[in-house]
C-alpha cells in the first residue's frame, strides 16, 4: 500500500516535473509582460492612499502623514471641482445625444448606398479624423473657425454677417466642442454597426421582399432589430462612462474666456493637481471619479444583461 | 381582378419602386458627395493657408486654392532647430516604441492561449481588471516620479508599451491558428518558443502590422504623457511642440528671427506646422485602412 502511494507521488511529481519542462518558457515570456502590469498598473493603485494623507513631495507618499478624509472634504467644498463635474456630466451628457444616434444613422445610410466605388471613397474619407490626435484637429478649427482670419467667417463678413466666434463664447464653445467631437469619430463609430449589419442574414431580407417591403420598411422591420443588440449595448456602455472623459480634446480646445464650461475633471485635475502641486486633493477627485465610475459601469453591465445582452464582463 | 391585370399591376407597381428607389439612391449619393466635402474642406483650407504667402494670409484671401504659392512657411518651420529636433525625435521614439510594444504584446498573447497553462485564469484576470479601473493622473504622475522617470525619454515608451486591447486582439487571433498545427509540431519536438517563432509569427503577419500601425500612430498622436511628464525641451515629442505653437506659446525662431512675428503671418507657420504631424499619419493611412476594421470588431466582441 505504502509502496503503491509512493509510486503514485513519485508518478505525480514526475508529471508536475514534464508539465514545467514543457511550459516553462511559456512561464517566462510571460516575466516581462507580468512585470509590467504589477509596476505600472498595480503599483499606482497603491499610491492612492495619499488621499489619505498630507501628501509631502520630499517625504514621499508613506512617509507623509495621515489626514483622514480632509482632502474629499476639501475637493467637495471646492466651487472649482463641482463645476468641473457638472461640465464633464453635461459634455458627455451632450455628446451622447448627439455623438450616439448619428453613428447609427450614418451606417444605416451608407448600407444602402448603391455605388460601391463612392461607398468605399466615403468610408474611406470619414474614417481618417480618427487617426489624428485632438492636438491636429484643434490645430486644423482654429484655422478654419477663427474670429476674423478664419475661412468661414471670412465668408459670413463677405456675405454680409456678423463673425460668430465658435470657441470664444461659451455657448458656442459647448456646440463647437460636440460638433468636432461628432466630425472626429462618428465615422469610425459607425465600423461596429456596419459590421453587425454585415452579419444580418440575408434570407430575412429576401422574405421581406416576398411580403412586398419597400425599402424603409426593410431598414425599419430587418436592419434596425438585427442591430438592435449592438445599439443597447452600446448605449449602456456609453451611459456607464458618462463621469469619465479624455484628457486631449477639452485640454486642447478649451481657452481662458470659456473656462467656465471648458474646465472638466481631466483637465482640473492636471491644472490643480500636477501644475499646482495639490497633489493629495486632485488625487482624491480622481479617486472619487474611478470609484463612481465603476459603479457606473457596474450598473450598466447589470442593466445590459438584464435585457438579455451580453455585457462586457 | 383577371389574371393579366394582376400581373400588369404587378409591373406598374416594380416600375413605380424602382423609379422611386433610383431616386433615393440619387439622394444617398448626392449625401455622401456632402460628406465627403466637409471632411476635405478642411484638410484643403490648410493645405491652401501654408502654401500661401503671408500677404495673401494677411488681407484673408485665402480659401481652397494656395494664393501667391509658396514653401516659405514649410522652409521655416523646418529649419527652425526646435521643431525639426522634435520632428526627428517623435520618429526615432516611434520606431523604437513600436518594435517594444510588439515584443510585449506578443510575450503576453502567445503563452494565454495555450489552454493547459496553469494560472492562465489568475493572469487573465490580473490584465483584464487593469481595463476597468487605473490609478488615476497623480498616483500613476507619483509613481514616475519615484521610478526617477519624470524628464526622462523612457516616460515615454515605459508605461504604455502594453495595450491590453491590442494583446486581446493578437490574442483572438492567435486562438484562430488551428492547434493541429502546434500539435504536430510539438510532436516533433518543439518547444513552445520554436511553436511561435515559426508557426504562430508568420501565420500572423496581417495582424501584427496593424497592431504596430496602432501603436505607432498612438505613439505619434500621443500629447498628454508628454505634457505630464517632460519639461525638458528636447524631449518634446511633435504634438507637445505642435500644441504650443498654435496656442501662441513657442515661435518659429527662424521666422521670429526674420521680423516674422506678427501674429497673422504665424498662421502660415502654424498651417506648416499642422500640415508636419498630419502627413505622416496620411502616408500610413492606407495601409492601417485595410486591417482595421477587422481589429475593431475582434475587440469590441471579446473586449
Amino acid at each position: 500500500m505504502s509502496v503503491n502511494s509512493e509510486a503514485l507521488v513519485a508518478k505525480r511529481v514526475s508529471k508536475r516535473r514534464s508539465y514545467f519542462r514543457r511550459t516553462w518558457s511559456l512561464y517566462l515570456m510571460l516575466l516581462l509582460p507580468l512585470a509590467y502590469f504589477i509596476v505600472f498598473r498595480y503599483v499606482p493603485m497603491t499610491n492612492i492612499v495619499m488621499v489619505f494623507k498630507n501628501y509631502n513631495m520630499f517625504k514621499g507618499v508613506w512617509e507623509s502623514e495621515w489626514a483622514g478624509f480632509v482632502w474629499f472634504q476639501k475637493a467637495f467644498a471646492s466651487k472649482d471641482f463641482w463645476l468641473s463635474l457638472r461640465n464633464t456630466l453635461g459634455l458627455n451628457i451632450l455628446d451622447l445625444i448627439i455623438g450616439f444616434p448619428m453613428p447609427i444613422i450614418l451606417a444605416l445610410l451608407l448600407n444602402e448606398v448603391v455605388y460601391k466605388r463612392l461607398k468605399r471613397i466615403t468610408q474611406t474619407i470619414i474614417y481618417l479624423p480618427h487617426f489624428l490626435s485632438w492636438i491636429i484637429i484643434s490645430g486644423i478649427a482654429f484655422q478654419l473657425l477663427a474670429p476674423k482670419s478664419g475661412v468661414i467667417n471670412t465668408f459670413l463678413i463677405n456675405a454680409g454677417f456678423e463673425p460668430i466666434e465658435f470657441l470664444g463664447k461659451e455657448s458656442l464653445w459647448i456646440g463647437t466642442y460636440a460638433l468636432l467631437g461628432l466630425w472626429k469619430e462618428v465615422g469610425w463609430n459607425t465600423i461596429i454597426y456596419l459590421a453587425a449589419i454585415t452579419g444580418i442574414n440575408t434570407e430575412l431580407y429576401e422574405a421581406a421582399e416576398i411580403d412586398g417591403a419597400g425599402r424603409f420598411q426593410k431598414v425599419w422591420h430587418v436592419t434596425l432589430p438585427g442591430i438592435r443588440s449592438t445599439i443597447i449595448i452600446l448605449l449602456i456602455m456609453n451611459m456607464g462612462r458618462i463621469l469619465g472623459i479624455e484628457f486631449d480634446r477639452p485640454f486642447a480646445l478649451q481657452n481662458s474666456s470659456v473656462m467656465k464650461v471648458a474646465d472638466v475633471i481631466s483637465t482640473y485635475v492636471y491644472r490643480v493637481g500636477i501644475r499646482g502641486l495639490q497633489f493629495s486633493l486632485t488625487a482624491a477627485v480622481g479617486l472619487f471619479q474611478s470609484v463612481v465610475s465603476l459603479v457606473f459601469l457596474t450598473t450598466a453591465n447589470w442593466l445590459a444583461k438584464k435585457f438579455g445582452e451580453r455585457g462586457i464582463w | 381582378m383577371s389574371q393579366t391585370e394582376i400581373i400588369l399591376d404587378r409591373r406598374i407597381n416594380r416600375r413605380l419602386r424602382t423609379k422611386s428607389n433610383k431616386a433615393f439612391d440619387i439622394v444617398i449619393a448626392i449625401f455622401c458627395c456632402f460628406m465627403i466635402l466637409t471632411y476635405l474642406l478642411p484638410f484643403i483650407n490648410i493645405i491652401a493657408r501654408s502654401l500661401s504667402s503671408p500677404n495673401a494670409l494677411v488681407n484673408n484671401r485665402v480659401s481652397f486654392l494656395p494664393v501667391e504659392f509658396t514653401w516659405e512657411s514649410y522652409v521655416y518651420v523646418f529649419s527652425d532647430a526646435a521643431f525639426s529636433r522634435s520632428l526627428i525625435f517623435t520618429a526615432i521614439l516611434t520606431v523604437i516604441c513600436t518594435a517594444f510594444s510588439m515584443f510585449m504584446t506578443v510575450l503576453c498573447a502567445f503563452p494565454l492561449t495555450y489552454d493547459n497553462l496553469k494560472g492562465r485564469n489568475f493572469i487573465n484576470i490580473l490584465i483584464i481588471l487593469t481595463m476597468y479601473f487605473n490609478a488615476g493622473t497623480i498616483p500613476n504622475y507619483i509613481l514616475m516620479k519615484q521610478l526617477d522617470l519624470l524628464d526622462n525619454p523612457l516616460v515615454l515608451i515605459l508605461p504604455g508599451c502594453l495595450s491590453v486591447f491590442n494583446m486581446i486582439i493578437l490574442r483572438s487571433f492567435f486562438w484562430g491558428i488551428h492547434e493541429s498545427l502546434r500539435e504536430s509540431a510539438e510532436l516533433d519536438g518543439a518547444g513552445p518558443f520554436t511553436v511561435l517563432m515559426h508557426i504562430y509569427l508568420p501565420l500572423s503577419k496581417p495582424v501584427l502590422a496593424t497592431l504596430a500601425l496602432f501603436y505607432a500612430v498612438g505613439r505619434w498622436n500621443g500629447f498628454s504623457d508628454a505634457l505630464m511628464y517632460v519639461t525638458r525641451i528636447d524631449y518634446h515629442p511633435i504634438q507637445l511642440k505642435l500644441y504650443q505653437i498654435i496656442n501662441n506659446r513657442a515661435s518659429i525662431e527662424v521666422a521670429a528671427q526674420e521680423g516674422f512675428t506678427s501674429p497673422v503671418v504665424a498662421e502660415g507657420l502654424k498651417a506648416a506646422s499642422v500640415m508636419f504631424a498630419t502627413v505622416p499619419i496620411l502616408l500610413v493611412y492606407p495601409r492601417l485602412q485595410r486591417y482595421f476594421i477587422s481589429g475593431v470588431t475582434i475587440g469590441a466582441v471579446k473586449g
